[in-house]
């Protein structure tokens, strides 16, 4: 098979296994996990086949692959099937075919007893093919299809849990805020066609190239919004943390690794056009550095140990944006790449700790000894994982945000050409800020996850297998793809992506303060724990991991008073912000600034068009009514039942009629 | 007044079959009239026959001989005569009843006025200037029964088909039961309905 | 002769019948009336017959045909006023009035708006 073969192959794998899981899910149950399982899996080998195949990008001198048919001509700027497949492509595909395979793999055990698993694996698998259409697609258009399947898979997904009014509004929240930003990404895809005459990416490429792009700044600025609302970022990230009321394995490969990272890649590959305006980068600079300082401190004071990790996804996305505002679109990739692989780890490992502890609070973890022996593989995935978060050498994580912080360094000493030092200060600075916070809430999550102290925790009886050893293969990739260090860049652009000294030294040491703080301030308040009991729900021991998820969420706004936070003063998180913890745990009021700029606006203007409906449309409504009535009531008197009136009438009509007809034939 | 005046023959010097015409026309006009406003029941139907006879007088005037005899012969010698029937079997009273008309008289006078007034106008205006030629008869005996039964016999036999059918119609309708009036009076319309599709079937 | 003569004598007694029809409230008087009006037709029938000399005389032919229908109908007529009277005890036309609208359809109207106003009632409680 040619490449383009294998390569249309990759995203048509899942879709069929989606539609034959969603035909066949219900009646031939036994079919559903081998439908869910084996498309993911070929596909990632496939995917894996055709980054071998296509080998480097244009960093060792291969061209990229590009195929491309047109199916109808479809109006003045033509859409092709295009496939453009270069080093991004092909690596991003990998991952996506990984985390996806592994979070199937994972799935069958955690949602083993549902039974809206078919829809389940089958929404899954459709999202995990929408997602390969867009890292594929050399067509904006058909990109943009895969955009909007992966948004409205989503959707399902979050609500999964639709028992609970938290994954209702959850799920609604994710697809409204999304959809926000889409109405401008469009515009700016179309404002960007008409300037180009194409949707291809490298006829745009080309385009922008020639320098033939009429307003860059403002198409810049349009695609942002929606690489804003499907990345989350600032200000759009706020479906983000709420969106963790959907099961674990989805957060996992939706809201951690593959399609909030969508948004990313989509700049990545179109970063020219976003460099050819400053204003733009900047940006996209300033979007970065407060999504990455915000979200930090806003994990910090997280309590749900998911909503904990969603901030960490908001703070780590901001680092890959980071890197495209300095114009460094490999540093990007490689964040991104290995990001996913840790940050689907530490939420399949989150799963598991959730379903052992019964509860997926860490004020809760916290009063529990030993819930590390309880769950050993998770503990210790979880705990590489971390330490690749928190960017300690020589995990994957260091390298790649060594890679981001040593670009933004570039830009910020004026090395990079056309990308503003502005650009590059601000990334550079939150970027090394975020460092130490990035420490600090990974180290507070593992102490407060795995270090309790007080009453045993609830034994469950070991993990499925097919969730442990998930764990291990993701654990891989979070310890050693650092070393792919050297050569990746013949994958990307050719630039170095190896640590510089000095931003090495400034980000690791920040992380080891961050470290340390946190370590200090959890000796200071640990001694709380003991006086302050907290942590009474937990859920059923024996039943699945699913079902405990989704008792812990809709109980932790009963038991500890919200979503997001505890009353907990054993929190090292709540010392160490002090005054700020109140307003970080609720994501720095963000979602009441949205309620009073929108909701409420929209509410009110709801009840306006409410009064005008009842008030004065139905009064005509009513008129209308009311009107015939009183006409029939009229026309009923005439309906006296004597024969002789009606022939009275129709005879006089008749005359009137015989008279009328002469005197038009006569006057004619 | 002046299109009469160039019309070959004038308005302003009839014929003696046109007074004849008109004097019997007055009569049949008055009798009619009479018969539709008369309070007396029975004279009501008097006077229809002397309407009736002077259409006929009409015909004959006309030269239609046959039909003239014809409208003598079925509407003075029957048709009249049943009506009167009529009469007497719904107890109609003898002598003036105030109430014959009822209370639509103002706006039937209307309707007929208006429905006289437009007729009367185009009537004249589209034939005042025609002339009938009456010197040769046109509808005596002989000719309208060769003309009958040699150019309309069908229609003549569709016709007796359908006198047959309001005669059996009318016994049905008509018929009363042996049973008491009351009976009758409850359940006729059922049993007529019953019996008239057994009689149908006979005949 | 000239044809205005029968053929205004005709309209007039067509309008004669015409008012005994819509006036007369016993309805073997209006049958008489039917009959007149019949009779109009007739002298109409006869005289453009006359005045056209048509060849197939088929004026007084319908004329015939008219009569014989006319004296069917009468049979009919008269047998169902007779039924009529027979059932109702009355043969006044302005008396049988089945087809007016009772007085209880009134009331039935009433229902009906108490029933709307119920139910915008409940549609507002429940918005």
């Amino acid at each position: 098979m040619t490449t383009t073969t294998l390569a249309v192959l990759v995203p048509l794998l899942p879709f069929l296994g989606a539609v034959t899981g969603l035909l066949v899910g219900r009646k031939a149950p036994g079919f559903v996990r081998p439908l869910a399982v084996l498309p993911a899996l070929t596909s990632m080998v496939l995917a894996v086949l055709v980054a071998v195949r296509q080998g480097g990008g244009t960093g060792d001198g291969t061209a990229p692959l590009d195929a491309a048919t047109e199916l109808t001509p479809t109006g003045s700027i033509p859409i092709e099937l295009a496939l453009h497949i270069d080093g991004f492509a092909a690596l991003v595909a990998v991952l996506v075919g990984v985390v996806a395979s592994c979070v199937q793999i994972y799935s069958t055990g955690y949602l083993r007893d549902d039974p809206r698993y078919p829809s389940y694996a089958a929404l899954v698998s459709l999202f995990t093919s929408a997602m390969l259409l867009v890292v594929y697609s050399g067509d904006l258009m058909v990109l943009l299809v895969g955009w909007e399947v992966m948004g409205i898979c989503s959707y399902f997904l979050v609500g999964h849990y639709w028992e609970t009014p938290e994954a209702r509004a959850a799920s609604l929240k994710a697809f409204l805020v999304t959809k926000l930003g889409d109405v401008p990404f469009l515009i700016g895809l179309f404002a960007l066609a008409t300037d180009a005459g194409s949707f291809r990416i490298t006829t745009i490429l080309d385009t922008v190239a020639a320098g033939g792009l009429d307003h860059p700044t403002l198409i810049a600025l349009l695609l942002l919004a929606g690489v804003a609302g499907k990345s989350a970022q600032f200000p759009l990230h706020t479906w983000l943390p709420d969106a963790m009321a959907g099961p674990t394995p989805v957060s996992a490969l939706i809201h951690a690794a593959t399609m909030v990272a969508a948004g990313v890649y989509f700049v990545a590959r179109l970063l020219p056009v976003f460099a050819a305006s400053a204003a733009a980068l900047v940006v996209l600079a300033v979007m970065a550095a407060v999504t990455m300082v915000g979200s930090a401190l806003a994990a910090l004071a997280q309590d749900d140990i998911k909503r904990v990790l969603a901030y960490s996804t908001v703070g780590q996305l901001g680092y890959m944006t980071g890197a495209l505002a300095v114009g460094d679109r490999g540093a990007a990739v490689f964040h991104l790449l290995s990001h996913g692989a840790f940050k689907a780890l530490l939420f399949l490992a989150a799963g598991v700790i959730i379903h052992a502890a019964g509860t997926n609070s860490l004020a809760a973890m916290s009063r529990m000894r030993g819930l590390r022996h309880r769950v050993p593989d998770a503990y210790w995935t979880m705990t590489v994982a971390l330490l690749a978060l928190a960017a300690v050498p020589p995990f994957s994580g260091f390298f790649s945000k060594e890679a981001v912080l040593g670009a933004a360094e570039h830009a910020a000493t004026g090395h990079a050409a056309a990308v503003p030092g502005t650009a590059g200060w601000l990334v550079l600075v939150a970027g090394l800020a975020s460092a130490l916070l990035t420490a600090a809430y990974a180290m507070r999550l593992w102490l407060l996850a795995f270090n309790g102290s007080g009453a045993d925790a609830p034994d469950h009886g070991r993990q499925p297998v097919a969730m442990n050893a998930v764990l291990w293969v993701l654990a891989v990739p979070s310890l050693a793809f650092g070393l792919s260090v050297g050569t990746l860049p013949d994958w990307f652009d050719g630039d170095s992506l190896a640590p510089t000294l000095t931003t090495s030294i400034l980000g690791t040491g920040l992380a080891l303060v961050g470290g340390v703080v946190t370590y200090g301030a959890w000796r200071h308040t640990t001694a709380l724990a003991a006086q302050v009991p907290l942590g009474a729900v937990a859920a059923h021991p024996d039943a699945t991991p699913a079902v405990s998820e989704s008792e812990a969420i809709s109980t932790h706004a009963p038991a500890y008073g919200s979503v997001a936070a505890a009353h907990d003063p054993a929190d090292p998180g709540r010392l160490m912000l002090g005054p700020l913890h109140r307003h970080a745990a609720t994501g720095f009021q963000l979602d009441a600034v949205y309620a009073a700029l929108f909701v409420r606006p929209v509410r009110g203007a709801a009840t306006l068009v409410r009064f005008l409906d009842r008030e004065v449309v139905e009064t005509y409504v009513r008129g209308v009514g009311a009107t015939p009535r009183w006409l029939g009531t009229a026309a009923r008197r005439a309906q006296t039942g004597n024969v002789q009136t009606y022939l009275s009438v129709l005879l006089a009509g008749s005359v009137v009629l015989a008279v009328a007809v002469v005197l038009v034939a006569a006057g004619a | 007044m002046t299109l009469a005046a160039t019309a070959p023959q004038g308005f302003l010097s009839p014929t003696g079959v046109e007074i004849v015409f008109l004097l019997v026309g007055v009569v049949t006009l008055g009798a009619a009239l009479i018969t539709v406003t008369s309070k007396q029941l029975v004279h009501a139907a008097l006077w229809l026959v002397v309407t009736l006879g002077g259409v006929a007088v009409e015909y004959l005037l006309l030269t239609a001989e046959f039909i003239a005899w014809m409208q003598v012969l079925i509407y003075v010698g029957s048709v009249v005569v049943l009506l009167l029937f009529g009469l007497m079997l719904t107890k109609a009273p003898i002598g003036p009843s105030p109430d014959a008309d009822s209370g639509n008289r103002w706006a039937a006078l209307a309707v007929a006025g208006g429905a006289a007034a437009a007729l009367v106008w185009v009537v004249v205006d589209a034939f005042r200037t025609q002339w009938i030629d009456l010197d040769t008869a046109q509808g005596s005996t002989g000719d309208v029964g060769a003309i009958l039964f040699r150019h309309w016999v069908l229609p003549f036999e569709a016709l007796s088909v359908l006198l047959l059918a309001a005669l059996v119609g009318a016994i049905v309708l008509s018929r009363k039961n042996g049973t008491t009036n009351e009976e009758s009076r409850q359940g006729s319309q059922a049993r007529e309905a019953s019996e008239g599709r057994r009689e149908e079937g006979k005949s | 002769m000239h044809l205005a003569y029968p053929a205004v004598l005709a309209a007039l007694l067509f309008c004669v019948g015409l008012y005994g029809v819509l006036a007369r409230r016993n309805a073997i008087l209006v049958l008489m009336s039917v009959e007149l009006m019949l009779n109009a037709v007739n002298l109409n029938l006869v005289a453009f017959d006359v005045w056209l000399r048509d060849s197939l005389h088929a004026g007084q032919a319908l004329t015939l045909f008219t009569i014989a229908i006319a004296a069917a109908e009468i049979g009919i007529g008269l047998a169902i006023v007779l039924m009529v009277y027979r059932n109702r005890g009355t043969s006044d036309v302005d008396r049988l009035r089945d087809t007016a609208e009772g007085p209880d359809d009134d009331t039935d109207d009433a229902d009906d708006t108490d029933e709307a106003a119920a139910a915008a009632k409940k549609a507002e409680a429940t918005a």
